[in-house]
């Protein structure tokens, strides 16, 4: 079977820290990383591959300094990796993302599942996922924590829920957004390395994919961010220092006085 | 024309604070200068606003409306049910969606979908919704998201609602994305305020960005619906009204026709899972500063006496000292309780992130500079095994 992963370079840090001094955003040092539910995602579908055989495709939308990412796709056990990069695309909210991302996939006709992190730690929208498999009218199923069982034509999964979990079977081609419970993620053989430095990474713009340029990128993109601030910093409060038996009166009749119990 | 950044290298005097305040990292200085990167800029304007001496412009593209808005009226909630019960934040949304329906002068209305599930419609009503729309059918009986995303994009084609609102639950981020997507509209996820912007009628949704410390107001200014997703607990339950009056529309599906391309083999409760945390008003949490697994024992001493539920940080749960479904922050659960006890919890953002928004933080811990001890309402310095007792013992004495 191919097998698709769609991935994401997110900063490393998930917080961008603020100058408190200066209310600004500090930026220095911060470097990229596969979100962390992406790596998830990727061993789940190499882990399909050496099960049931077939090939592993990474695929990524961003800067040409994304490629670094794919290669560490391959260096886990990734086969070939596709970086979706133009300037058009540049801005994209979820929508413009996912209608790039699909528009891309379109080029590959034969994939069985793709495979997603639930969602990317910058963002943290876990909308992109279950979008691209909209826009390829195919069938998804989010929040996957395992995968049951693997047919001919169909996939047993449990997908997780805020109460437990529901068993779901679906077909394919089928598209799985994938939780952190699923698996470990393998760390990079030798031969995996040396792998992902000889790889060649498969190049997309808008053209070679036949995008409609009005739906991509900022224009393209439904929501528009209209402003940014930074939240009021919450101020520390009273301080209790002393004997045990003192803060805890302390406490408790403060917390009287304001009917918290 | 294309949107544009111009900075004039005449005014600019290399001062760096637009590089400091652009959120996406899109400006950097070169030779005293800043310049622009504008793959990375997202036109949010920020750097324009702090410039000090005006060296920044920004042209934006006038984007023609895709739709005609002037057909979109009204506010809608997703009224989402899990076995047959309404989820709070349905009740929550209802809330906010009569003061968004109220500013607009437009009428509020609920979906609900599911099997059996007609008899709550009335709660809906109660609880606000001028409308409900119901889809009753034995094969919408548990979530899938084939058919549940074409019934609501469906009726979102044929009723046109300027507004949808929904919870940001694994069910509602599932298919929201899906109805999104279908129609060709903005939607806003995790939500933390909603307003109306009284020229424009647009729908300001605030959301926090990069993590959290940071906060970003979004728009879906030329197409319709606004879609938004909202976590539990963001906003306040709407209030009971008995036997208000509102319509019941009951909808019919043709069940042999609807897409369904996955097949619900059955649900498992997860007994761990009825600790929900995020349900709580009071939440008692243990760090690593606990040292064991036993250290919980005391937590849930002290919540089980305040009437509150225990959570964790990453560490802990980590440590295995307790399970993930007690797991608070970005990677765990986001709550918003009255009261959040956090011992021996150091305060690591991803943690803060899932709790900050507690009316009263109370932090116990050893080191007095940790980030929590200094957030927190009332920090108590100190041996939590000392201190906790002490409580137990003061709040048993007052009752």
């Amino acid at each position: 079977m191919h097998i698709l992963v769609c991935i994401k370079q997110v900063p490393g840090t998930t917080n961008v820290q603020i100058d408190t001094e200066k209310g600004t955003l500090k930026r220095e040092g911060v470097e990229a990383i596969i979100n962390p539910f992406d790596e998830y995602a990727i061993e789940e579908a190499v882990r399909l591959k050496e099960k049931i055989g077939g090939k592993v495709t990474v695929v990524t939308m961003g800067p040409p300094q994304a490629e670094s990412a794919l290669r560490q796709a391959i260096s886990v056990g990734c086969d070939e990796a596709i970086l979706i990069g133009d300037r058009a695309f540049a801005g994209a909210d979820t929508w413009a993302t996912a209608y790039a991302i699909s528009t891309a996939i379109k080029t590959i006709s034969d994939f069985g599942v793709i495979f997603c992190g639930k969602q990317a730690t910058d963002g943290d929208t876990a909308q992109v996922g279950p979008s691209v498999a909209e826009m390829l009218n195919i069938p998804h199923i989010a929040y996957v924590k395992k995968i049951e069982e693997v047919g001919e034509s169909s996939i047993k999964v449990q997908r997780m829920m805020e109460d437990g979990y529901d068993l779901i079977e679906t077909q394919f081609p089928c598209l799985l957004t994938v939780v952190k419970e699923i698996n470990t993620p393998r760390i990079p053989s030798l031969r995996g390395k040396m792998l992902a430095k000889k790889a060649v990474i498969k190049q997309l713009n808008a053209q070679a994919i036949n995008a409609d340029t009005k739906k991509t990128g900022l224009a393209g993109s439904p929501t528009q961010v209209k402003k940014i601030f930074t939240p009021p910093q919450r101020k520390g409060g009273q301080v209790f220092d002393g004997e045990a038996k003192d803060i805890a009166i302390q406490l408790v009749q403060r917390l009287k006085d304001n009917r918290l119990i | 024309m294309a949107n544009k950044i111009v900075i004039s290298t005449d005014k600019c005097i290399g001062c760096g604070v637009c590089e400091n305040t652009c959120p996406f990292g899109a400006i950097s200085l070169k030779d005293g200068k800043a310049v622009v990167d504008m793959e990375q800029c997202r036109f949010c304007g920020s750097c324009v606003d702090v410039c000090g001496v005006k060296a920044i412009t920004m042209q934006k593209e006038e984007v023609k409306d895709v739709v005609d808005k002037s057909l979109y009226k009204g506010v809608w909630v997703y009224a989402e049910q899990r076995h047959g019960e309404i989820s709070s934040v349905v009740y929550e949304l209802l809330n906010k969606g009569a003061e968004l329906a109220k500013t607009l002068e437009v009428s509020l209305s609920a979906i609900l979908i599911g099997s059996n599930i007609s008899s709550k419609a009335q709660d809906l009503i109660n609880r606000g919704a001028n409308k409900v729309y119901v889809y009753d059918d034995p094969i919408l009986a548990e979530f899938q998201d084939d058919p549940y995303s074409c019934i609501l994009a469906d009726l979102i084609k044929e009723e046109k609602p300027e507004i949808v609102l929904m919870g940001a639950t694994n069910i509602g981020r599932s298919f929201a994305s899906r109805v999104a997507a279908k129609i060709y509209t903005g939607l806003t996820a995790d939500c933390t305020a909603l307003e109306i912007d009284s020229k424009t009628r647009n729908l300001m949704q605030t959301r926090p960005a990069f993590g959290g410390n940071i906060m970003a107001t979004i728009l879906t200014p030329n197409h319709r619906p606004q879609m938004a997703t909202v976590r539990h607990k963001v906003f306040k339950e709407a209030p009971i009204q008995e036997g208000r009056k509102g319509e019941i529309i009951n909808k019919n599906i043709n069940s042999q026709t609807i897409l369904n391309r996955t097949k619900f083999l059955g649900f498992f409760k997860d007994s761990s899972a009825e600790v929900n945390i995020s349900d709580a008003d009071i939440i008692v949490s243990g760090g690593r500063g606990l040292g064991n697994s036993e250290g919980f024992k005391l937590l849930k001493e002290l919540a089980d006496l305040l009437g509150g539920a225990v959570g964790a940080s990453r560490a802990a749960v980590d440590s295995n000292w307790i399970s993930y479904s007690h797991q608070v922050g970005q990677t765990g659960r986001t709550v918003a309780p009255k009261i959040y006890v956090a011992c021996g919890i150091s305060g690591q953002i991803q943690h803060m992130v899932g709790m900050s928004s507690a009316d009263t933080i109370i932090a116990i811990n050893k080191d007095k500079d940790c980030p929590m001890m200094k957030t927190a309402t009332y920090s108590l310095v100190g041996d939590l095994y000392e201190i906790i007792p002490a409580i137990i013992n003061e709040i048993k004495k007052t009752k």
